[in-house]
């Protein structure tokens, strides 16, 4: 579609930020080698040039970190909880004053837009912080008995999708309680982990409280088996996640999991129809889809469904696709050539099994790694593109009659992670979604995320939550 | 005619399944003797097709028992305990029989059953205000966090206490909607099999609760790898049994209450209640009422 008006470029600038040629892993407050001299290298997935080489976590490191977490965890955990508020306050108010410098490294680093890191990542990566600080001396009114006890070392991976964000989801609930932690960030965006590591050694953190372990899946099958881990935590894919419940069946190892999803966004018949494309949007656009709790499976009432799909169309078509520093950029880049190729595959299946592929007008850069915006329509619940989580800008649009329809169908899914609902009725949004089985049901919005929010899923999207006094009990021997 | 020369009427111990007292469908009985090693009753040997059974069944109840008002299920709870002070003599007896202890031990322990049934019944309605709540979130939005039943529960029984400890991993289970099956004591099921009679004359639906006897390694194991069960308490699981069914319960994901040691005596906390709930946290637009930011 041709656009009425040109947008001129408008890049943030890189200079903000300075990336080291390398970094090593960050065991007991100091940057060091592998034990066996590993190393790999992190790409800026919308260019392919390499941003930096990185040490990689072998066994042994693993375990020496854990040693130099239980080290800290005595000290850690005896401190007066108003003493470890105020580290994590430091923590919150370094991450504001770095937080331009942080967004544009995400930005590098992932790949998607800086209107992203800037106004989404970086605000709630601080206001976690900020969050949790201030439960760190208020424990006992938490509702989990007086003076709840950390566990002791956290073992914890995450994932690449929103790396400093899971972080801070991690780190500070872990922290604020009196635990310490080793932490595996994703092989494809352990940058902004090790920026973190820097900022605790800004903020006085003593030594061996917080490790940042980079590493690829090897390096968390061996993080959450060390035996000296007192808690797991993972968010990441369900294939993995039931790996690791595996492996920590028959210990004491105290377990959460934030899995995949495959939310459904129901839109009734006298939703307001414009808002409901901006949320269909934010749902499965959003960081190029590939979120967890995306709305990757459009639900629409039948009677509207034509006016409501020109609308999505038309507003398709006004996205805008490219380089993600640029400040007017909707999308970005996909994170790896690995995930590229999983849509990728995922979208050809959905051809193959009859759905009707549509994506807008939208020139891809020539290197990176890119996905146009997609939606499917002509699909059904037995489609692979209903059922299986895509992880990228891929909308399955399905239909419905009636409210118990829409119910029944959103509910068929072996996630329950998020899920929408757009009406105008109130009653229906309450009865609606209290049917459904979601951990976090968004009505008449989409995609908002706040620290005082609980986030977590039912069924195999996993189970414990994030966010909110609910987020202490997954570090609390309780 | 004496009562010396009186033959008693055995009674036949049947399963509890879906609001129906079946024979197991293996045909298979064993043996049950109390302490002594006397020989009290045959009890049915449940099969993986009972098991499977009572997941059907299970399933089928969780809609209408997570649907019910809280109030409602508060006072179906405290039925169960009316029934049970009503029978307390028999279970008195039966408890004394499983558990080899003396009457007025046996006594306590059905004392005790019945008061906690008593207080599950008062928490039915309170638990949602207690883990629940609004959350603070930064901008103009009503947030609310609401806990939710899991949905269906296996419960493997504590294998010593066969009734107060029966009853203390039950109630909590039910008493927030989720539906159970429960696997009794495989030494001591009698308790656990009368229970079921209780059950049935409380106004519980039927499938809420279903109770298995038999082996509970044999019980168990499909039920762990059961894919339409939600969660799995296994408080009557040795470590070794406990490792196995936990690997297992990963498959889909079970929520998943490993055992831990418990003085069933003492008044419980909350955490059997919480480890068989979701919780749910629904976000809306609060708008605002025009340019003033108020409508008066």
């Amino acid at each position: 579609m041709a656009s009425v008006f040109e947008y001129a470029p408008a890049p943030e600038s890189r200079s903000v930020v300075d990336i080291a040629p390398s970094y090593g892993l960050f065991i007991d407050g100091e940057f060091v080698d592998a034990a066996d001299g590993k190393v790999f290298k992190t790409v800026s997935p919308s260019t392919e040039e390499v941003l930096s080489e990185v040490a990689q976590a072998g066994e042994a490191d693993v375990d020496r970190a854990v040693k130099a977490a239980r080290k800290a965890f005595e000290k850690w955990s005896a401190l007066p909880g108003s003493e470890r508020a105020k580290y994590l306050f430091r923590i919150a108010r370094i991450i504001q004053e770095r937080s331009r410098e942080l967004a544009v490294l995400e930005t590098l680093d992932n790949g998607k837009p800086i209107k992203e890191t800037r106004d989404a990542d970086l605000p709630l990566v601080a206001a976690h912080f900020f969050y949790y600080a201030g439960w760190a001396d208020k424990l006992d009114h938490a509702g989990y008995g007086a003076n709840p006890k950390p566990l002791g070392v956290a073992g914890q991976v995450i994932p690449w999708n929103f790396p400093l964000l899971m972080l801070a989801w991690k780190i500070a609930p872990a922290l604020a309680t009196g635990n310490t932690v080793v932490l595996k960030p994703a092989e494809t965006t352990p940058l902004s982990a090790l920026f973190f590591a820097d900022i605790c050694r800004q903020a006085g953190l003593p030594k061996g409280v917080v490790n940042i372990l980079p590493g690829y899946g090897d390096t968390g099958a061996a993080l959450v088996a060390h035996p000296d881990v007192n808690k797991v935590a993972f968010t990441g894919s369900t294939a993995v996640g039931k790996e690791i419940a595996k492996t920590v069946a028959g210990t004491r190892k105290k377990l959460t999991l934030e899995l995949g999803g495959k939310g459904a966004n129901i839109v009734f018949d006298d939703a307001p129809i414009d808002q409901a494309v901006e949320g269909i949007v934010n749902g499965i656009f959003f960081n190029q889809g590939q979120v967890c709790c995306a709305g990757s499976r459009l639900l629409v009432q039948e009677s509207i469904q034509d006016e409501l799909l020109d609308s999505l169309k038309r507003r398709l078509s006004t996205l805008r696709l490219g380089d993600p520093l640029d400040k007017n950029t909707d999308i970005g880049a996909i994170n790896s050539e690995e995930q590229l190729a999983r849509i990728t595959s995922l979208v050809e299946r959905g051809e193959a099994e009859g759905g009707e592929r549509w994506s807008p007008a939208c020139e891809l850069p020539e290197s990176g790694y890119w996905f146009a915006p997609t939606l499917f329509t002509n699909v059904t619940q037995a489609h692979t593109i209903a059922r299986d989580e895509i992880f990228g800008p891929v909308l399955s649009v399905l239909t419905f009659r009636t409210p118990d329809e829409a119910v029944a169908k959103a509910n068929n899914s072996q996630y329950g992670l998020s899920a929408g609902i757009w009406t105008e009725k109130g009653s229906r949004i309450l009865a609606v979604a209290s049917k459904l089985r979601a951990g976090v049901i968004w009505s008449n919005t989409f995609n908002k995320f706040d620290p005082t929010s609980p986030f977590g899923g039912y069924k195999e999207s996993g189970f414990g939550r994030e966010g909110g006094r609910h987020g202490l009990e997954a570090y609390l021997d309780v | 005619m004496s009562d010396a020369t009186r033959l008693s009427v055995f009674k036949t111990y049947k399963l509890y399944v879906g609001g129906k007292f079946p024979r197991s469908e293996s045909g298979r009985v064993y043996e049950v003797t109390d302490s002594k090693g006397n020989w009290l009753a045959n009890a049915p040997l449940s099969s993986r097709k009972d098991a499977r059974d009572a997941v059907v069944a299970a399933r089928k109840a969780v809609g209408p028992w997570s649907g019910a008002t809280a109030y409602n299920r508060g006072q179906i709870l405290y039925r169960i305990a009316e029934m049970l002070e009503g029978r307390r003599e028999q279970f008195v007896r039966e408890v004394a029989d499983a558990e080899g202890l003396s009457k007025s031990k046996a006594a306590a322990q059905v004392d005790a059953a019945i008061d906690r049934w008593v207080w599950y019944a008062g928490w039915t309605d309170k638990i949602a205000q207690v883990v629940g709540g609004a959350n603070p979130v930064a901008g103009p939005y009503f947030n609310l966090s609401s806990p939710e039943p899991t949905g269906v529960v296996v419960v493997l029984a504590p294998q010593e206490s066969s009734f107060l400890g029966l009853v203390s991993v039950i109630a909590p289970v039910i008493a927030t909607g989720n539906t159970a099956i429960v696997i009794a004591s495989e030494e001591s099921p009698l308790p656990a099999l009368s229970l079921g009679e209780v059950l049935a004359t409380s106004d519980l639906p039927g499938g809420v609760v279903n109770v298995l006897s038999g082996r509970t390694a044999e019980i168990a194991t499909p039920l762990a790898a059961h894919q339409d069960v939600n969660a799995i308490d296994l408080a009557g699981a040795d470590d070794v049994l406990a490792k196995e069914l936990e690997i297992a319960a990963a498959d889909n994901l079970k929520r998943v209450l490993r055992p831990q040691p418990v003085d069933y005596t003492e008044t419980p906390g909350i955490d059997r209640m919480t480890a068989f709930l979701e919780t749910k946290t629904v976000w809306h637009p609060t708008g605002s009422l025009g340019a003033s930011g108020s409508s008066y």
